[in-house]
């Protein structure tokens, strides 16, 4: 984890003083980290309008099918970010759907509306579910006591339901802020320029690669700052619920004359989110249909498959010690790698990539570009989705079964072997699988690590998409597509048991 | 001399940045045959003592014996202790006979066989090829019983081993448990909170208070002549009174009294409620100021003295509040020691 970012600061150090001056004062890059925070900003605002009445609507409110909603709600996961980019794209100009369908000629939505409006379309999800528990969470005998004490149904929102919300949108903003600081499919197709497009353009045109590495340090520094400003600010919180049992389910609060505008507003968000980028990927795969390479397809989907089995499987293999030593034995070590591996998965995948590139090529030449870096970057970056699961397994199991086991005369070890490990069978194979769709998603470490020619689904979608081939794009972005579905079917079963951090995504 | 089962001496234990020891010297001994209560309130130490001597912690210092044999550089699987835990922690993947077979050694069948045989003596034949999630509380436990008796055992450790029975379950439980344990003829020692569970339960018991063992004896003789006034008011309602002792008798606020030992000097007494007597008298210093019926007798609260004491009158006809009587002693006072 430390060397490839070690050679990262060697790579940044190599310029002359002179040079190194004149690429950190650069007046560029004071417009970059501008352009990055106002992205971010604008991403997280619209993220918290669109969540906040989703998980009230959801949760609270006596709409029907509620469960059907969440579904919804969760379901532009499924999408990955460039594919929802490809999705605007491919909505304007004259052979867009909205021209072809509706006779409209939108104007092409790109830059910083564009990569804002693609990103929270598909990070919102994350904030909602994060709302959603936190709001779950709240007693509704809260609720009830501040109505009783003379507040109406929305004065308790505020006065009870809110500050128990302030925690959760805190996270839900930290997991969306680090994906759009990650975020490069969709700045890079909406040509916008913060910080991963420029430095994925130096790295690849303009081959200034100092000038890349710096890019990609200054980078790494915004994360840990957002990292420490989620810390600092959650430091105080407080937990709600400190009573035992379960908590009452709270009665539906009516919706009235305002059920229209509630539909109104649920159909607009899946209409952009879903329907959108369905309509777009099916319009374009019609046209495209005719001259469709199928043998490309199938090989592309089977080299992601052959990529990420491996990568995911040794990830449960490495997440298991992980987490045991750090469920087991806390200690400043075990607190260490854990927060190591959280690193890993919380730095923009690009930066992390181009530290990799930077450290094969010095300290191996040999493995640049090898499966075995690809597969090691994964880990890596993976990892720490592995421990979730496995962490919130091995805290329920609990040692008192190993002790017990103990006391009837099995060995340590032997305990672990016949006790402990059966009933993790489950979580491993539910982090294995996360990793495994994530990785198939990925796109900056594939995009850079992967030997020339390796081909997976995702690098297809997003090198034809920028070169304007939006129907030769669409069928690798509808098989991503239904292939990521499963991935939203496991994070609601996360969100089923109720606890531990959503995992991030990213693409 | 001959050895106990278990000989615990100065058991000390000390977590990382505790202030003081959660145990401090604790010590006794356990026969086999024998049930042994450690009792006292949460946070008293009771459990991490139970966990030194399954060896699931190591003591700071002290010294466990098992038949005569030191303990400690034992692993837990090799000092031939079963433990029964507050969870039952069954092991939720392997059904019920397979739980019970867990730690017995030998052949497959061979296990099987033996492991039914246990499951019959705590009466649960039949439920072998169940799973632990569809057997109740009562049922869990009995398998946890069975569990430990399986492997072989020379004594075995029970947690809070009622704690998570429902009250009506709970004394019927016991009872049953108890001859469970007497047929098997092990040592146990088991951890509670609660008085009633120790002193019905235990042939001895040993009160303890912030890691350390106040007194150790049968229930009875606890309970009648406890040692301190904490040991008094921990086992059940007590009437504590100063007085001055003079060899078998102490002059008290409700007159002089009869010691259950000589003393001499400032002692405070402990007056079990059942052990004061009302009678009704015009001319009584006493005063009822509170009254509880519960059925076969009755609790009052008598103002006399400048205090309040805490009366258990069996049968008779109710008084009634602000009624005059005289209290009496109807069985000798219990001086305490010093905290």
């Amino acid at each position: 984890m430390l060397i490839p970012f070690g050679y990262l600061l060697a790579r940044a150090f190599e310029a002359d003083l002179a040079t190194l001056q004149s690429l950190i004062w650069r007046p560029r890059n004071l417009r970059l980290l501008g352009n990055t925070l106002k992205l971010t900003a604008l991403v997280l605002a619209f993220n918290a309008l669109i969540a906040l009445p989703l998980a009230w609507l959801t949760l609270r409110s006596d709409l029907k099918a509620k469960g059907l909603l969440t579904f919804l709600c969760v379901m532009p996961l499924a999408i990955p970010g460039y594919v929802m980019a490809y999705a605007i794209l491919g909505m304007s100009g004259y052979y867009g759907f909205a021209h072809q369908f509706f006779g409209l000629r939108l104007p092409r939505l790109e830059g910083l509306w564009g990569a804002a409006t693609a990103l929270t379309l598909y990070t919102f999800p994350y904030m909602f579910l994060n709302l959603r528990a936190a709001l779950a969470g709240v007693d509704p005998g809260l609720i009830e006591s501040a109505r009783s004490l003379g507040r109406s149904r929305w004065g308790a929102f505020w006065a009870v339901e809110a500050p128990h919300l302030r925690p959760a949108l805190l996270t839900g903003s930290l997991v969306v802020g680090l994906y759009v600081l990650g975020d490069f499919g969709v700045v890079a197709l909406m040509r916008y320029e913060a910080f991963s497009w420029a430095i994925y353009t130096q790295y690849s045109s303009a081959f200034d690669r100092t000038y890349a590495a710096w890019l990609s340090l200054m980078l790494m520094a915004l994360t840990l700052v957002f990292v420490w400003a989620e810390a600092a600010f959650a430091r105080n919180r407080r937990f709600a619920r400190v009573g035992t049992g379960v908590a009452r389910q709270a009665t539906p609060a009516a919706l009235g004359a305002w059920r229209v505008a509630a539909w109104a507003f649920l159909g607009v968000v899946f209409l952009a989110s879903l329907g959108l980028p369905l309509l777009a990927l099916i319009h374009w795969m019609i046209r495209g249909l005719p001259n469709m390479d199928w043998a490309q397809l199938g090989g592309s989907f089977l080299r992601t498959v052959a990529t990420a089995g491996p990568a995911a499987l040794l990830a449960v293999i490495c997440g298991l010690p992980v987490a045991l030593l750090a469920a087991r034995w806390p200690s400043r070590l075990s607190a260490l790698t854990e927060r190591l591996a959280y690193l890993g998965y919380a730095l923009p995948p690009l930066a992390f990539a181009l530290a990799m590139v930077f450290f094969t090529l010095r300290a191996a030449p040999a493995l640049y570009q090898s499966f075995a870096v690809l597969i090691f970057a994964y880990v890596l970056s993976f990892l720490a989705l592995t421990l979730g699961p496995l962490r919130l397994a091995l805290w329920g199991i609990g040692t008192r079964r190993e002790e017990a086991a103990r006391a009837l005369g099995s060995s340590g070890p032997g305990a672990f072997l016949r006790v402990t490990l059966p009933q993790l069978r489950r979580p491993m194979a539910a982090g294995g699988l996360l990793v495994f769709i994530m990785i198939c998603k990925e796109l900056p470490i594939t995009y850079l690590l992967a030997p020339t020619g390796y081909t997976t689904l995702s690098m297809n979608v997003f090198s034809r998409t920028s070169e304007g081939m939006m129907a030769e794009a669409a069928p690798f972005a509808l098989a991503l597509v239904v292939f990521s579905s499963l991935f939203v079917g496991l994070i609601l079963r996360y969100e089923g048991s109720g606890r531990g951090r959503l995992p991030k995504d990213r693409s | 001399m001959s050895q106990p089962l278990l000989r615990a001496r100065g058991l000390t234990k000390r977590f990382p940045g505790a202030a003081r020891p959660v145990v401090e010297e604790a010590g006794f001994d356990l026969e086999a045959g024998e049930i042994l209560a450690l009792i006292g309130p949460s946070g008293c130490g009771k459990t991490t003592t139970l966990r030194m001597i399954g060896g699931f912690e190591t003591p700071d210092a002290g010294e466990i014996r098992i038949e005569g044999r030191d303990a400690l550089p034992l692993a837990p699987e090799k000092r031939g202790v079963g433990v029964v835990f507050q969870d039952y922690a069954l092991f939720p993947h392997l059904t019920v006979v397979e739980n019970v077979a867990f730690g017995v050694k030998g052949p497959r069948l061979q296990r099987e066989t033996e492991a039914d045989r246990f499951l019959d003596m705590v009466g649960l034949s039949g439920y072998g090829p169940r799973y632990p999630d569809q057997l109740s509380g009562g049922q869990q436990q009995r398998v946890a019983l069975a569990r430990s008796f399986a492997a072989r055992p020379k004594l075995i450790l029970l947690d809070e081993p009622f704690s998570n029975l429902d009250a009506a379950l709970r004394a019927k439980t016991r009872r049953e448990i108890r001859r469970i344990l007497k047929a098997t003829g092990l040592g146990v020692l088991f951890v509670t909170h609660d008085q009633e569970e120790a002193l019905s339960f235990a042939d001895r018991l040993a009160v303890m208070r912030e890691g350390r063992i106040l007194q150790i004896g049968r229930p009875e003789e606890v309970y009648a002549r406890p040692a301190s006034a904490f040991v008094a008011q921990f086992l059940g309602r007590t009437n504590l009174l100063a007085g001055a002792a003079r060899g078998a008798q102490a002059e008290t606020p409700l007159g002089v009294l009869p010691l259950a030992a000589p003393a001499e000097g400032e002692v405070l007494l402990s007056l079990r409620p059942e052990d004061l007597g009302l009678e009704p008298d015009a001319a009584g210093l006493g005063e009822i100021v509170g009254r509880e019926f519960k059925g076969h007798d009755a609790t009052y609260w008598v103002r006399a003295a400048g205090a309040e004491w805490q009366a258990d009158v069996m049968g008779g006809p109710l008084l009634e509040l602000g009624a005059r009587v005289t209290i009496r002693a109807k069985a000798p006072a219990a001086p305490l020691g010093p905290e």
